[in-house]
């Protein structure tokens, strides 16, 4: 789909850039990523603290704990990792319920459902975490059978050069972004990054949620050594949830950056702009 | 400036208005019947796929006695308030039987002495609370496939229930009792037993004394602790809520594997 021209308008030239299967998945996606968010969020808040091996409850050493303390009369919300420990009353360990400052792990706004109800959470978290599945599951297998992967992801050699990489570095930090030609294809950052959540991070986020599962120990327990135990595979799974969020914070602010309503119309529409010269645009259209 | 200052305020301003009826709005979704409907299907899906995977006889892992967490968490009830359980307390158990009937050929009482006779199985298992952490205790007690086998199960008997001298909820219409559920395959595999020791000692009051449910393949919440009689059943609807268990009757699923 990448890079076949369809209509030339002056300078400016709409491609095609998003096929069909990947748009729909990408808006499941954000749709099942988020309710999982919130319910996952809402099952942290039943025990707010994370441990590191086979076993890990109240009695023993946490790595991570959202905690609150009695304070003068008031409630203190405190996070503590590892040994630090910051005050963070208001929004983690303690926040508001219904204008009452209340002990809770993650605040109201930002669970689902918003008050504590960890059946709803686990219920919502399992049929969004299929909806996850069936819908990478599809996406993997339209990215191979038709070579998504390897034309639109899959770095060139040029691109691996530290002398490439290191420019890109240098053009992204000061926002500025691949114009003409150069924008009909991801640059080797997007590349790379987009590589890394597809084959890393989303598949580490289901295999350490299914290592918490007793029935799936019983299918793989093998998972339980790749992980270092139960507890430390629910410990990556918030690791991988949190470098997923920063991974969409960045991803949308650079769709901000970069031109909102073009990205938006191809992750719609599948019609993406791009400026050329006009006497290379008859050339381009030949261009895959 | 001024005009736009009064815009931002303004689109803030609505931003929370918005995130506000957002939360509500989620609320109204997750409360409605029919989404509900929807979303409970995941589990039959989840217990279809897990029960393809993982076969019928596929074991818990087992770990070593020096992987036994120091503490045990006890969860739920720690000490049944009611009058018969206290006064089995008071004497030990020795007056305790377990009482096995329902759908079966020989319905049967047998007393902790002689669950104790039978032979037995320990195992050194994790213990997973539906709240997220997890504790390892060795459990020794009876297969209840033996138990089940002894007193012979009628052909429609297709579910064991457990019921438990724990009111954990207190009720008028007496809805709050302790019970669980669990199908032939769980009833027979190969871990499932009624444990009545942990960790080399007799099973303590707040661990479930003096018999206990493990099913090692699913999490905290099936795991019943004083159990008082096991009955054999063709379906769940006609106990307490009709889902199965406690816990089920309050939302939670009644397969609990994952």
């Amino acid at each position: 789909m990448f890079g076949s021209s369809s209509t030339t308008s002056g300078q400016q030239t709409l491609i095609r850039r998003h096929s069909l299967t990947v748009r729909l998945s990408h808006w499941l996606n954000v749709l099942a990523m988020t309710v999982l968010l919130a319910s996952g969020l809402q099952i942290f808040n039943a025990h707010p603290s994370l441990y590191w091996g086979q076993y890990g409850a109240d009695d023993d050493p946490s790595v991570l704990s959202l905690q609150a303390f009695e304070n003068d009369g008031g409630l203190k919300g405190v996070t503590r990792v590892g040994p630090l420990s910051l005050d963070t009353t208001g929004v983690l360990g303690v926040s508001e319920v219904d204008g009452e400052p209340t002990a809770r792990g993650f605040p109201a706004w930002i669970t689902l459902p918003s008050y504590q109800d960890l059946a709803t959470g686990r219920r919502w978290h399992f049929f969004f975490a299929w909806a996850f599945v069936i819908n990478g599951l599809v996406y993997l297998a339209y990215g191979f059978v038709s070579r998504h992967f390897r034309r639109d992801l899959v770095p060139t050699k040029a691109e691996l050069t530290l002398a490439h990489l290191g420019h890109e570095i240098a053009d992204h930090s000061r926002l500025r972004f691949p114009k003409g030609e150069k924008a009909r294809h991801y640059n080797a950052l997007q590349k790379i990054t987009y590589l890394v959540v597809i084959f890393l991070m989303l598949p580490g986020m289901i295999l350490t949620g299914l290592t918490m599962s007793p029935g799936f120990n019983a299918f793989a327990p093998f998972l339980l050594d790749l992980f270092g135990g139960r507890q430390s595979a629910r410990t990556l799974h918030f690791i991988f949830a949190t470098s997923l969020v920063a991974f969409v914070v960045v991803h949308i602010a650079m769709v901000l950056a970069s031109g909102v309503l073009n990205n938006m119309r191809s992750m719609i529409t599948g019609r993406y702009a791009i400026r050329t010269e006009p006497s290379l645009s008859k050339a381009s259209e030949t261009a895959p | 400036m001024n005009n736009f200052l009064t815009r931002r305020r303004f689109l803030i301003g609505s931003t929370l208005t918005a995130s506000t009826l957002g939360l509500a709005g989620c609320d109204a979704l997750v409360e409605n019947g029919n989404v509900q409907s929807v979303i409970k299907m995941a589990e039959s899906l989840t217990l279809r796929t897990q029960r393809f995977l993982i076969g019928d006889t596929a074991l818990a892992r087992e770990f070593s006695a020096s992987e036994i967490s120091p503490t045990f968490r006890a969860n739920g009830t720690s000490m049944p308030d009611g009058a018969e359980y206290q006064s089995l307390l008071a004497s030990r158990f020795a007056q305790w039987q377990l009482h096995v009937g329902g759908l079966v050929e020989r319905p049967a009482s047998i007393s902790l002495a002689a669950l104790k006779a039978m032979p037995a199985r320990t195992q050194i298992t994790r213990h997973d609370c539906v709240e997220g952490w997890s504790a390892i205790g060795q459990w020794t007690g009876v297969p209840l496939g033996d138990v089940l086998r002894a007193a012979g199960l009628k052909k429609d008997a297709r579910y064991i229930a457990f019921h438990c001298a724990d009111e954990y909820e207190k009720t008028l219409d007496g809805s709050g009792w302790y019970y669980e559920s669990i199908d032939l395959v769980d009833a027979f595999h190969p871990q499932t037993i009624l444990a009545y020791a942990m960790n080399g000692r007799d099973l303590e009051v707040p661990h479930g004394a003096p018999l206990r449910l493990r099913v090692e393949r699913q999490l905290g919440y099936k795991q019943a602790k004083y159990v008082m009689r096991i009955e054999a059943v063709a379906d769940l609807k006609n106990l307490y809520g009709g889902n199965g268990g406690f816990w089920e009757d309050r939302g939670y699923e009644w397969y609990a594997g994952i």
